[in-house]
């Protein structure tokens, strides 16, 4: 389960309500490379990081949030020295994630969308969504 | 020859080399143009050899992941060959965890792929 410390227990962390606007969430992404680039992360886990991350912005504004600007997307986040934990919320209807065809089947394999998700498990060390779909936690144990 | 905002291609006897001016491909309204870009190439400027050569990339969205599947189909459409080369080893893991790796033809490097369009 995806755990979330109290925030003294952070080197770094974030707590934000942003709109409904990538450029929003690019600006708190690209704080965290840089403070994961500052903790001297391996550029493969700051790759992994900025995939994921990015990955689970975009299905939370478009997917989530239907691009309503009406509608908000909050994103917390913490760093420690071994570990990144993020969650990212939407104020959509939520979905499941079990619903999702695996992209890696043949029959998808040509899909044009629809990798996301498989990426953000892939990438990271744990993925987990609510019960509503509406929230993704994730972590990243930083490479030895 | 179009100009491109997102891509710059040379020729290399019959095959068209594009190479990407983003780092990081990852906007969508970028991505969305980017992937216009490369399909003109094939529809309206009539290229049927495509190499797409990744050494200037850092890091690409699933997103434009998509897009690189449309051209393929594209491509194959007017009976040509599109072949990727010059991918990180982060990128390429992309590759292989999503099993594009399989419909994509990719080579370590760019000679390694012209030589293989014969």
């Amino acid at each position: 389960m995806a755990v979330e410390m109290a925030n003294n227990q952070w080197i770094w962390h974030v707590d934000e309500q942003i709109p409904t606007d990538v450029e929003q969430g690019r600006r708190i992404i690209t704080d965290l490379l840089d403070q994961l680039g500052k903790q001297g992360w391996a550029e493969s886990d700051v790759f992994a990081v900025q995939l994921a991350v990015e990955e689970a912005l975009v299905n939370a504004i478009k997917h989530g949030n239907q691009f309503d600007e009406q509608k908000q997307v909050h994103i917390a986040c913490g760093l420690s020295e071994s570990r990144l934990w993020i969650q990212i919320t939407d104020e959509g209807g939520g979905f499941d994630p079990a619903d999702v065809p695996d992209p890696t089947d043949p029959a998808n394999l040509e899909n044009p969308s629809g990798r996301g998700i498989m990426l953000m498990r892939s990438f990271m060390s744990l993925v987990e969504y609510n019960e509503s779909g509406n929230r993704v936690s994730m972590e990243k144990c930083r490479e030895p | 020859m179009a100009s491109h905002r997102h891509l710059a291609m040379t020729e290399v006897g019959d095959v068209a080399v594009v190479r990407f001016l983003d780092r990081k491909i990852l906007d969508q309204a970028n991505i969305e143009e980017l992937g216009k870009e490369l399909s003109s190439l094939v529809t309206q400027e009539g290229r049927r050899k495509l190499l797409l050569n990744f050494e200037d990339v850092d890091f690409l969205s699933s997103a434009a992941l998509g897009k690189l599947i449309v051209l393929d189909k594209r491509v194959k459409e007017h009976s040509g060959t599109l072949k990727l080369s010059n991918i990180r080893p982060e990128i390429k893991e992309v590759f292989v965890i999503t099993r594009l790796n399989r419909v994509f033809d990719i080579y370590d490097d760019e000679e390694d792929a012209l030589k293989s369009f014969g």
